[in-house]
């Protein structure tokens, strides 16, 4: 796995270098700033960019913003964004389109080297990260979308939550499979989650479902 | 005192100074007045010579004509000079000693020219005015005869005596009468200047309501400087730790952790003691993270209530529904506020409430915001005794805000807060 990191602080630039070398991860640019990022992708292509948020010139979001150019242009580098803080905002900007290769991460858990490095390999094998905090600020969100949800949509919800499939739901409540389907779909649309990865959806309607 | 002390009493620092301040004062009303009338009197003299052409072209009408042009344009002039005349008159009264209120400043940020249009129809513009014209007058005439007596007095002594004609018996009077006016011209200017001073502070200082009320906006002024100064440093050190010792923990604790994991057929001393180094490390960075955002979380600021509040509502242990319905940012102090509110109520809800969900609703109105955290706790919330809620009411109250809880015993809870954003 070849990473392209961005990080401005010198002291944490060296150390993830470092690990990432001791973990057969050869790293290939380390850069301090957004738009020297962008260079070193283009340049190197690598299988994974490691960027921190907030980055010179002005140290609010131009990691963020460079990691979201590196989506749209390089679709097959792989992008795990650390922050100092984990923000529900940056998680749905960093969120729109294809959610696989892409991980959001507190700058913290570098510390947890194994874990950390895990997590590394499997956003550039595909997968998707993202930390625990993002989650639960998920769950919270201001205006409830359950309150925006059908009767039967939350008859289907309830059913999901215990674990059924939709052939289960559309058992339970005499309807078509293909009838469930559609509910279900409105109901990850009412919920903004998006359609990338079907299961991980399933779950955290459901969890939006327990927690509202 | 024995009787011929008198002029050497009478004649003291205190009089000469008296004399002064009359003098000044007078000059500084005869200025104006004498420009005044002889802008008049020129104007007069032009406009009888001229004839205005249209209105019968008698020397009176123009003359009237010609008086009162130049009054038209100095009226106005003089009214807005009124303030800086009585600066200069309070400047004066200050060297002879007399303790007046400093004038009202121009608040910072206000335009002069709306501020000189605001002093134009104030009550203290006409209180000046009076001033001004009475005790300008009053001045005029006493220093006038203050330098009369001060002048003429001894000038009748110093005559008597060095006058050939007459007898001794004969000029005697006239150098009594010299004494006399000296002496009197003491008197004269010490009780004019007492009467200046008192008219001075009847009419130039404000009625106590007024100094109160500037009192009040000086001292809202500066608390308002002392809050902003207060978070201006918080996020200073917020910044300094997350650009710092932050940065250099995280790196300390990653080091750490490579050096655990390189140590894995290691001595299993050696192998606790860094793991036990590399546990101490991450909990001292938690405990960093938490210690920022106590003091000031960079969230606030880059992304505003809302992302802060769901960052808290997030961690807090009992589940909260969020809801915050704001069109536009509020001021960073007021953002700062509602955000410690928020954390400091639902660490109370978490510690204290046993409570199964709390609500936190922060919407937006006319002239504010309102914020309610609700809990169905046990209540029993006591802002007397607790001294969480004390400093709640505190941080409140530093921008104007109020808060109010319902706590009955039993519960449930819920505080009311309502912030304004003037």
């Amino acid at each position: 796995m070849r990473v392209v990191l961005a990080e401005d602080s010198v002291l944490l630039r060296d150390g993830l270098s470092r690990l990432f070398a001791s973990r057969d991860c050869p790293v290939v640019a380390a850069v301090g700033d957004a738009d020297a990022l962008l260079r070193a992708v283009g340049e190197h292509r690598p299988d994974l960019l490691v960027a921190d948020v907030r980055m010179p010139p002005g140290y609010a979001d131009e990691g963020l913003r460079a990691a979201i150019q590196v989506r749209r242009q390089w679709p097959e580098v792989g992008v795990l964004v650390l922050s100092q803080y984990v923000e529900e905002r940056y998680a749905t900007k960093l969120l729109t389109g294809e959610t696989s290769r892409l991980g959001y991460l507190l700058k913290d858990r570098v510390a947890d080297v194994d874990d950390f490095v895990a997590a590394a390999r499997r956003i550039a094998g595909g997968g998707t990260v993202f930390d625990p905090e993002v989650v639960s600020q998920l769950l919270v969100r201001r205006t409830d979308p359950l309150d925006r949800l059908t009767p039967r949509e939350h008859d289907v919800l309830a059913l999901m939550a215990e674990g059924r499939s939709n052939a289960g739901i559309a058992g339970a409540l005499v309807v078509s499979e293909s009838a469930v389907a559609k509910h279900v779909n409105s109901i990850f649309a009412k919920l903004g989650l998006t359609p990338a990865d079907s299961d991980h959806r399933r779950v955290l309607a459901v969890l939006r479902f327990l927690g509202g | 005192m024995v009787w011929w002390d008198v002029p050497a009493v009478l004649w003291s620092r205190r009089t000469w100074l008296a004399v002064a301040g009359l003098l000044a004062g007078a000059v500084l009303w005869l200025v104006p007045v004498v420009l005044v009338s002889a802008m008049v009197g020129v104007g007069e003299l032009v406009g009888a010579e001229h004839p205005v052409p249209g209105l019968g072209g008698s020397p009176e009408v123009g003359g009237a004509v010609g008086a009162v042009a130049p009054l038209a344009v100095a009226l106005p002039v003089l009214l807005a000079l009124t303030f800086r005349f009585t600066l200069w008159h309070e400047a004066r009264l200050r060297l002879l000693g007399a303790d007046l209120a400093p004038p009202a400043a121009r608040p910072t940020g206000m335009p002069r020219r709306r501020w000189l249009a605001r002093q134009a129809v104030s009550s203290a513009t006409w209180r000046q005015v009076r001033y001004h014209a009475l005790g300008g007058a009053f001045l005029a005439l006493a220093g006038a005869l203050v330098l009369a007596g001060a002048v003429f007095g001894p000038g009748f002594v110093v005559a008597a005596a060095l006058s050939g004609k007459g007898s001794l018996l004969h000029r005697s009077p006239i150098a009594a009468l010299g004494v006399a006016m000296a002496v009197a011209a003491g008197w004269l200017a010490r009780g004019a200047g007492a009467l200046d001073l008192a008219l001075a502070r009847r009419l130039l200082q404000p009625p106590p309501a007024e100094l109160l009320a500037r009192r009040v906006a000086s001292l809202s002024a500066s608390r308002v400087a002392a809050v902003e100064a207060a978070d201006a440093e918080r996020r200073r050190i917020e910044r300094d730790l997350h650009d710092g010792t932050q940065q250099r923990l995280v790196s300390l604790a990653m080091n750490l952790g490579m050096t655990r994991a390189a140590l894995a057929g290691a001595d299993p001393a050696v192998r606790a003691a860094v793991a036990a180094a590399h546990d101490e490390a991450k909990q001292a960075l938690a405990e960093l993270r938490d210690l920022i955002r106590g003091l000031h979380p960079a969230v606030l600021d880059e992304l505003g209530l809302d992302a802060a509040l769901s960052g808290i509502a997030a961690r807090s242990p009992v589940p909260v529904r969020l809801v915050v319905d704001l069109r536009r940012r509020p001021p960073a102090a007021i953002e700062a506020v509602a955000y410690f509110v928020v954390s400091e109520a639902l660490s109370n809800v978490a510690k204290h409430a046993a409570a199964t969900r709390a609500d936190v609703v922060v919407r937006e109105q006319t002239d504010g915001l309102t914020l309610a955290v609700d809990d169905d706790g046990r209540g029993g919330a006591d802002p007397v005794r607790g001294t969480g809620l004390r400093g709640l009411r505190q941080r409140v109250e530093s921008v104007d805000g109020t808060l109010s809880i319902a706590s009955p015993a039993g519960g449930p809870t819920s505080i009311l807060v309502t912030l304004p954003c003037g």
